[in-house]
């Protein structure tokens, strides 16, 4: 549905965008994830129309939109913190593209209706933005941006401006909420979380590249370098001998690098790898402790099932620890 | 800083003001109105009902209304493009442009007065429109004069604005238009009418220009009030008209408080500017427009400087060091226009030290903290009646100093301290205008750090206030001087014969017949009108953006 190839963003000379292509097929959700200046903001402006690509073209079913201003898109822009209009009510804001297109009275009204029922937020149409919750808020701009049924939606960091909770909260409706309106959208974000629970597709940029783009899985599964795996949200990151050794007590084929996430390593009593504790704590979840693993040194591991809270290691006692297979991912090169 | 109730501080912090304020101001508007309402000392305002029945002053009013409405309209329809180009677009140059279009808003009123004579009358390049003399010619100098206060007061406004409800309304389908009406025109709304209501409120207390552009013909309220005094001696008359217009303009003034865009977004977005589009070719236009506009009377008001009998040349330029020609080979004026200028500018030096001096006491106070209800409602009092000087009118002003000062006590009528002393009152609200925004932009927080890491009082103000307050506190210096240069409605009543500001001799020699004499007005304009903008180009290389601001 859209299609991004070689497009590059400069301000002021500077490159903040660089040689961007990708694709993104209908209905689905694309997921650009980056760390703050990295350019994914700046990519979602330039596909929105509020910033004119130095080079590149921008494809939406089939017609290249480069050229073309913001407002013929037939796009829609979430914004981090809503930007709902002040002076409006919940419903006005909601009705506000559909307004734009002097839709009849009673049909705008059935879809406001519609949508709010959507997001959850019934019965809040007439009150005023500045009284409701970031979250809800955040429920309003997505129904207003879904209002007309853009072609493409583009969330710009949508759940970022709200507290932990409520993100995870809003990420699973609004996964559902995109799915349910069969909406292809492209959402920029830094949490790489909140991009698992709401993309089908990711594509990770760094400097103003896309550095990798594929099916979430496979990304996540298997990211480029070290330096995309900690982003990602991989603990640590094993080159050499170490990681060969991982690999080899995984049994997995041998790689230059592997990338290890913080319960990869699992105390069980039969594991294949010995150690000492060095710290211990427990979480309401788990156990987490720091160990000093023969031959790989200090690594992230978790208590398995059997390892209640209340028997958390000393340190300084001696642990067998195993590797979950599924917990780490084997990196093509150890730097980027 | 550690008291509990701020209250004696603000009371010690605001005597001074309000006493002097009270002395100059108060006491002579008073004075002046109780001169109508009391005529022969008992409470009679069947004189001043009378005044307000004639049909002139219903004519009056009404060409008030009417100029001020037209002008007010006329500046916004102007300004809100210009303010856009100069404010939002990355135009090379824009920063010159913008202090040049503050040059006419501090340009003394004479002078504009003169140099719209000289572009309209039957000589003058647009002489064929005919518009000499006509209310379209005060309209149009008024406007010449206000088109600035927009720009800045809007302009400020929109560069503040942030840019990405506009870009979400325009993701959602909304075209360019449909984002202004519907997200940027809400958004500035406060910001244009506070501007609105500023620019009525000069247009219906100017003074300069309509004189000098209505003649007896049209006259405002403020010309009225003038003309009742000094050439008809009706007191009646003019007390009731002052009171007429204290009463409409303060209710405006409050109006406009009410209406002025408050800072609620506390963060400052300062947007970036874009680059120049095909598309904005119109607004370009405009702009260009209005520049023109801008500069044509300027510029005829030079080129008229140069023009002797006998052909281009400076010789009114040496005339300004002559007191001009009067009837029997006397001179127009009682001192040479160098004199006077000399005159003017140590005027200026003292109304600017007197304005800053009070302005500053008065910004403090306006903007300190208040620590309970009684104290912000004080504050809040205090902050209206300091801007009082902003709503009435010079005319009234220096009538009334004119007549309560010269009762035993307070015979300041000779003094030379009395011309800088009123001027310093018409300067005072802009002076606070310009610091109250800056100092309350300082979060108290800073203060408390400052504080709690040991610093005393004075030591707090050092390093937190003073280095955000220096450059605004010499804008709004520059700003006073600007405008004590070219005061003209209240030192018209107060000036000591053998001393005359500039603008005094300017309007006394384009009354007096001979060429000579409109000639060395116009070089006398074009001389005041230099240091004027020089002033006004120093302040603006400052970058306050409070200054010009209301």
């Amino acid at each position: 549905m859209l299609s991004l190839s070689g497009v590059s963003v400069a301000y002021d000379g500077v490159d903040a965008v660089v040689d961007v292509s990708l694709d993104v097929p209908a209905g689905e959700v694309l997921a650009v994830l980056g760390a703050s200046g990295c350019g994914k903001s700046t990519l979602l402006r330039a596909v929105a129309g509020l910033e004119a690509p130095r080079s590149g073209t921008v494809v939406a079913d089939g017609e290249d939109v480069t050229r073309v201003p913001t407002h013929r898109r037939g796009f829609a822009l979430m914004f981090q913190d809503g930007q709902l209009f002040g002076h409006l009510t919940v419903a006005r804001n909601v009705a506000y593209p559909l307004r734009l297109r002097r839709r009849p009275a009673a049909e705008t009204a059935a879809r406001v209706a519609e949508l709010l029922e959507l997001v959850g937020l019934v019965g809040y149409g007439d009150r005023l933005p500045g009284t409701l919750s970031g979250g809800e808020q955040q429920r309003v701009a997505l129904a207003r941006a879904l209002a007309v049924r853009p072609r493409l939606l583009l969330l710009d960091e949508p759940l970022s401006a709200l507290d932990a909770g409520l993100r995870e909260r809003l990420a699973g409706d609004l996964r559902r909420i995109l799915v349910e309106a069969g909406t292809t959208a492209v959402l920029v974000t830094h949490d790489h979380e909140e991009a698992f629970a709401v993309a089908d597709r990711m594509a990770l940029m760094r400097a103003g590249r896309v550095v990798q783009h594929g099916p979430v899985a496979d990304v996540w599964g298997a990211p480029v370098d070290a330096e995309a795996a900690l982003f990602l949200g991989y603990a640590r990151v094993l080159d050499g001998a170490r990681a060969a050794a991982v690999l080899a007590a995984a049994g997995r084929p041998g790689a230059s690098a592997v990338a290890l996430r913080r319960s990869a390593l699992r105390v069980e009593p039969a594991g294949a790898l010995a150690g000492t504790v060095v710290s211990a704590a427990a979480t309401p979840d788990q156990v987490r402790l720091v160990a000093d693993v023969e031959g790989l040194g200090r690594l992230d591991a978790v208590g398995g099932p059997g390892l209640a809270a209340a028997r958390v290691p000393a340190p300084g006692a001696a642990v067998r620890l195993d590797v979950d297979p599924a917990r780490l991912a084997p990196l093509r090169r150890a730097r980027g | 800083m550690t008291r509990r109730s701020g209250l004696p501080g603000l009371v010690a912090l605001a005597v001074v003001p309000v006493a002097v304020l009270a002395v100059f101001f108060v006491l002579p508007v008073a004075g002046m109105l109780a001169r109508g309402l009391w005529p022969d000392g008992t409470f009679d305002p069947s004189g001043a009902v009378d005044v307000l029945t004639r049909e002139r002053t219903g004519r009056v009013l009404w060409f008030t209304v009417a100029t001020s409405a037209a002008g007010t309209a006329g500046s916004l329809l102007l300004g809100l493009p210009v303010a856009w180009t100069l404010h939002r677009l990355a135009l090379p140059g824009r920063r010159v442009v913008r202090a040049l279009l503050l040059v006419p808003f501090v340009l003394p009123t004479v002078v504009v007065g003169v140099a719209f004579r000289e572009l309209l009358g039957e000589s003058g390049p647009l002489g064929f429109l005919g518009l000499d003399g006509t209310p379209v010619a005060v309209v149009a100098a008024l406007v010449f004069f206000n088109v600035a206060v927009v720009v800045r007061a809007v302009g400020a406004a929109w560069e503040s604005l942030d840019p990405r409800p506009a870009e979400a309304a325009a993701a959602l389908g909304a075209t360019p238009w449909q984002v202004w009406w519907t997200v940027t025109l809400p958004a500035l709304r406060p910001a244009i009418v506070s501007a609105g209501s500023v620019v009525f409120l000069f247009c219906a207390t100017a003074f300069g220009v309509v004189l000098t552009l209505g003649g007896l013909r049209y006259a405002t309220v403020e010309t009225e009030i003038y003309l009742l005094t000094t050439n008809l001696l009706d007191l009646e008359g003019a007390a009731a008209l002052s009171l007429l217009q204290l009463v409409v303009v303060a209710g405006l003034l409050a109006l406009a408080q009410r209406l002025r865009a408050t800072p609620a977004a506390a963060r400052r977005v300062v947007a970036r500017s874009r680059a120049v589009r095909p598309s904005d070719a119109p607004l370009l236009v405009v702009t260009a427009v209005v520049l023109l506009g801008v500069a044509t009377p300027v510029a005829t008001l030079v080129a008229g400087s140069l023009r002797t009998p006998d052909g281009w040349g400076l010789r009114n330029y040496a005339a300004l060091a002559s007191t001009g020609s009067g009837p029997g080979g006397s001179g127009a004026l009682a001192v040479p226009v160098t004199e006077a200028l000399v005159v003017s500018l140590r005027t200026a030096v003292d109304a600017t030290w007197m304005a800053m001096l009070l302005g500053l006491l008065v910004a403090v106070v306006v903007t300190r903290r208040s620590r309970g209800r009684a104290e912000r409602a004080v504050r809040a009092g205090l902050d209206g009646f300091f801007m009082l000087p902003l709503g009435v009118s010079a005319v009234t002003l220096g009538f009334g100093l004119l007549v309560t000062l010269d009762d035993g006590l307070l015979d300041l009528r000779a003094s030379p301290l009395l011309v800088p002393v009123a001027q310093a009152l018409v300067a005072l609200p802009l002076v606070v205008r310009t610091l109250a925004p800056v100092l309350a932009g300082i979060d108290p927080r800073q203060r408390q750090a400052a504080a709690s890491l040991g610093a005393g009082p004075w030591r707090t103000v050092a390093v937190v206030d003073l280095p955000v307050v220096w450059k605004p506190v010499l804008a709004a210096a520059g700003f006073a001087f600007a405008v004590s240069l070219g005061e003209f409605g209240a030192t018209s009543f107060l000036f000591r014969e053998e001393a005359p500001t500039v603008p005094v001799v300017i309007f006394r020699l384009i009354g007096r017949p001979g060429e000579g004499n409109y000639g060395m007005a116009l070089a006398a304009s074009v001389v005041l009108a230099g240091v004027t903008a020089l002033v006004v180009l120093a302040v603006e290389r400052l970058r306050v953006r409070s200054v010009g601001a209301f």
